[in-house]
C-alpha cells in the first residue's frame, strides 16, 4: 500500500469508532460490548509482508492489521494470494523448502514479528482449520483433546472439561456427546469441519485462521459453521478467507479485498460492501470480475 | 423410430460418430476386445498354477493323513518321520519356525518402523534416493549369503556374549532374517505413511505439533493398517524363508522356542528331506506334502491378514 502503515491503522480505527457509532442498529453484538466507543485493540499486524514460493513473487508489500475478538474476512480473485496470506500468519510455509517472506507480522500485545520466532510457537497461539476437513485418524475425542496435550495437559477430567467445551462451542456437543471414543471419520463431512473447529478451539488461540471452511459443504452445514462464527465474535479473533461475498458481509467486522498479491481495499465491512474505495474492489463485489 | 423414414435409417449407419466413421469403431471394438481376453488369460493363469501346487500339496497329503491321525500330528511333540518309531508332531516344526519369524519381526519391527519414518518424514527428497539404493542392495542379498553370514560371523560373535548359544540356533538366523526383511516392511511402510494426506500433517503442525510428533500421532495412526499389513507380510516372509535356517538353524527337530539352541523349521525339513533319495510312496516322502501344506496355510493365514489390512487402510482417509 501506498499509505504508511501507521496513517492505515489510525484510519482503520477512526472508521471502526465512526461505525460503533453509526451503525449499531445494524450490530447485535453491540450490546456485548462493555465501552461501545473504545479504540480497538490490536491483535496483529502485516507490515509490508512480501512472500515468495520459491523465485515466484506472491504477496507484495501487504500491510493489513487485525482487530482484537473481531472477524477479518480476505475476499478476492481465485489465486490473487488469500491462502498465502493467511498461512504466513501460523507460518505454515515453513513446512515447505523454499519459501521466503520478507517484511513483519507483528504480534501483539507483545509487539514482536512472528516471522522471526520459532514456527512451533506461533503455531502454538494461532490456530487454523482448513478448506477440507482433516480430522486425524482417531476418536473424536482424541482429536480435540490433541491440542490440549501438545500443551501439557493430561490431567483426564481437565482433558474432558476442555473437550466438551470446544465442543460445544462449535455446536457439535449434542450430536457426538454419546459416541465421543468413535472414530472421527464416521461423522459427516460437515460435522468433521465443525470437529476441526472444535480441535482448533480447545487451546483457546489468540488468533484462529480459517481458509474457506465452508467451502466443502452444503447449505445447511456452511449455515451452521456461519452460526458459530458468528457466536465466536467477540470472543475470539478471526481471519476467514472466503469465495463467498454474501459471507464475507454476514459475518466478518473487517474486509480486505485482495488482487494479484496485493491489498487492494481494507476496511470496516459495511463501508467496504457499500463505497469501496477502489473500482477493482467495486467489480469484484458487483459481480463484474472475478 | 417407426415415423422415420428407411432411407434415413441407413444413411445413419454410415454417418460419422463423433467425428469416428463405423468401421473405425467396429475396429476399436474388436481390439478391445482382444486386448480383455489377452489379460484375463494372463490373470487366469497365475490363478490356475496357485489352484495347481495346492491340489499337489493336498493329494499328495492324503495319504499321509490316512496314516497319521490329525490329531497327533497337531499334538504330538516329536517329528522323527525316518526312525523306526516313527513320530510326526508337526508342531515341533512349528514351533522353530515361529520362534525364528518372532526373531526377526523384534528386529524388522522397531528397525523398519523407524527407517520408514525417517525417510517418509525426515529425510529430503536427496537423501531418500540417496538411502533407497542401499536398502534394494540390501534385498538384492542372495539368501545363501545371509545363511553363511548367520552361521560364520554372527553365531561366533554372539557366542562370545552368550557362552550358552549352540553352534546351530534360532537366534542368529533370526537377527539375520530380521535384517533381511527390513528392506521390504521399511519401504511398504514408507508407502502407507508417503501417501496420508500432507493437509493431514499440516493440521498437526497447526496444532502446534513437533515433527516427531506429527509422525507418531498424526501420520502413524493414520497409516497404521497399511504398516501392520507391511510387517504382517514380512512375517509370512519370514515363515516362508528357507536357505538361512537351512544353514544356521540346524536339521534337528527340537519342540520348544529356546532361541540358543538349534532346531529344524518347517522349511528346513522340507529342503533337507527334498535332497536325500527318499523311497518314493514311504511315510516319510508324504510327510514332506504334509509339512508344505501347513506351510502353505500359515502364510496363507498371513497374507489374509494383511490383504485385509490393506484394503481397510485405503478406506481411512
Ligand atoms: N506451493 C506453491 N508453489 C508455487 N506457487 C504457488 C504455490 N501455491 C500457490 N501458488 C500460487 O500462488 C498464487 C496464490 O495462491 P493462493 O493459494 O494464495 O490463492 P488464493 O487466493 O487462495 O486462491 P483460491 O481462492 O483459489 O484458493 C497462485 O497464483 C498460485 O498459483
Ligand atoms: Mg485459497
Amino acid at each position: 500500500m501506498q499509505n504508511p502503515t501507521k496513517t492505515r491503522v489510525k484510519l482503520l480505527m477512526n472508521e471502526m469508532t465512526s461505525s460503533q457509532h453509526t451503525s449499531g442498529a445494524m450490530r447485535q453484538q453491540q450490546d456485548v460490548q462493555p465501552e461501545p466507543t473504545s479504540a480497538p485493540v490490536l491483535r496483529a499486524e502485516a507490515r509490508n509482508l512480501d512472500f515468495w514460493y520459491g523465485a515466484t513473487h506472491i504477496l507484495k508489500s501487504v500491510s493489513m492489521a487485525v482487530v482484537d475478538c473481531k472477524v477479518t474476512a480476505i475476499i478476492g480473485p481465485s489465486g490473487c494470494g488469500k491462502s498465502t496470506l493467511l498461512r504466513c500468519f501460523n507460518r505454515m510455509h515453513d513446512l515447505y523448502p523454499g519459501n521466503r517472506y520478507s517484511g513483519e507480522i507483528q504480534l501483539y500485545p507483545e509487539d514482536r514479528n512472528l516471522i522471526e520466532m520459532d514456527p512451533g510457537m506461533v503455531r502454538l497461539r494461532i490456530g487454523m482449520v482448513f478448506q477440507k476437513p482433516n480430522p486425524f485418524s482417531k476418536s473424536i475425542f482424541e482429536n480435540v483433546a490433541a491440542g490440549l496435550r501438545v500443551r501439557g495437559v493430561a490431567d483426564k477430567r481437565i482433558l474432558y472439561e476442555r473437550v466438551e467445551q470446544a465442543l460445544s462451542g462449535a455446536a457439535l456437543w449434542d450430536e457426538v456427546k454419546d459416541r465421543l471414543h468413535d472414530s472421527a471419520y464416521g461423522l459427516s463431512g460437515g460435522q468433521q469441519q465443525r470437529l476441526c473447529i472444535a480441535r482448533a478451539l480447545a487451546p483457546q488461540p489468540d488468533i484462529l485462521l480459517l481458509d474457506e471452511p465452508t467451502s466443502a459443504l452444503d447449505p445447511i452445514a456452511t449455515a451452521k459453521i456461519e452460526d458459530l462464527l458468528t457466536v465466536l465474535r467477540n470472543t475470539v479473533t478471526v481471519i476467514i478467507v472466503t469465495h463467498n461475498m454474501q459471507q464475507a458481509a454476514r459475518i466478518s467486522d473487517f474486509t480486505a479485498y485482495m488482487h494479484l498479491g496485493k491489498l487492494v481495499e481494507y476496511g470496516v465491512t459495511e463501508k467496504v460492501f457499500t463505497t469501496p474505495q477502489s473500482p477493482m474492489t467495486n467489480d469484484y463485489i458487483t459481480g463484474r470480475f472475478g | 423410430m417407426s415415423s422415420i423414414p428407411s432411407s434415413v435409417v441407413d444413411a445413419d449407419s454410415e454417418c460419422l460418430i463423433g467425428g469416428a466413421s463405423e468401421a473405425f469403431l467396429r475396429r476399436r471394438a474388436f481390439w478391445n476386445r482382444v486386448a480383455a481376453w489377452l489379460l484375463f488369460a494372463a490373470a487366469a493363469a497365475s490363478v490356475l498354477v496357485t489352484i495347481g501346487i495346492v491340489y499337489v500339496l493336498i493329494r499328495d497329503s492324503i495319504p499321509f493323513f490316512e496314516q497319521v491321525p490329525l490329531s497327533e500330528f497337531l499334538t504330538d511333540t516329536q517329528w522323527t518321520p525316518v526312525f523306526k518309531n516313527a513320530h510326526f508332531g508337526v508342531m515341533t516344526l512349528v514351533s522353530a519356525t515361529l520362534t525364528v519369524a518372532g526373531i526377526a519381526l523384534a528386529v524388522a519391527i522397531p528397525a523398519g518402523l523407524g527407517l520408514a519414518i525417517f525417510l517418509s518424514e525426515y529425510a529430503n527428497p536427496k537423501l531418500r534416493e540417496a538411502v533407497k539404493p542401499f536398502l534394494e542392495l540390501l534385498e538384492g542379498v542372495p539368501t545363501v549369503v545371509y545363511g553363511f553370514f548367520a552361521l560364520l560371523f554372527l553365531t561366533p560373535m554372539l557366542q562370545t556374549v552368550i557362552p550358552g548359544l549352540s553352534g546351530f540356533n534360532l537366534l542368529a538366523p533370526g537377527l539375520v532374517m530380521g535384517i533381511m526383511i527390513l528392506p521390504y516392511t521399511a519401504s511398504v511402510s514408507e508407502d502407507a505413511m508417503r501417501s496420508v494426506p500432507m493437509g493431514l500433517r499440516e493440521a498437526g503442525y497447526a496444532l502446534g505439533f513437533s515433527r516427531f510428533r506429527v509422525a507418531a500421532q498424526v501420520v502413524i495412526p493414520a497409516a497404521l493398517s497399511g504398516i501392520t499389513a507391511a510387517f504382517i507380510l514380512g512375517m509370512s516372509r519370514a515363515v516362508g524363508e528357507t536357505m538361512v535356517v537351512a544353514i544356521a538353524a540346524g536339521q534337528n527337530p527340537n519342540f520348544g522356542f529356546n532361541p540358543l539352541e538349534g532346531a529344524a523349521t518347517i522349511t528346513a525339513y522340507i529342503v533337507q528331506m527334498a535332497m536325500g533319495d527318499l523311497p518314493h510312496g514311504s511315510i516319510a516322502y508324504q510327510s514332506v506334502f504334509a509339512a508344505g501344506l501347513v506351510l502353505f496355510l500359515i502364510t496363507l493365514l498371513f497374507n489374509l491378514i494383511g490383504f485385509y489390512l490393506r484394503r481397510r487402510f485405503r478406506e481411512v482417509y
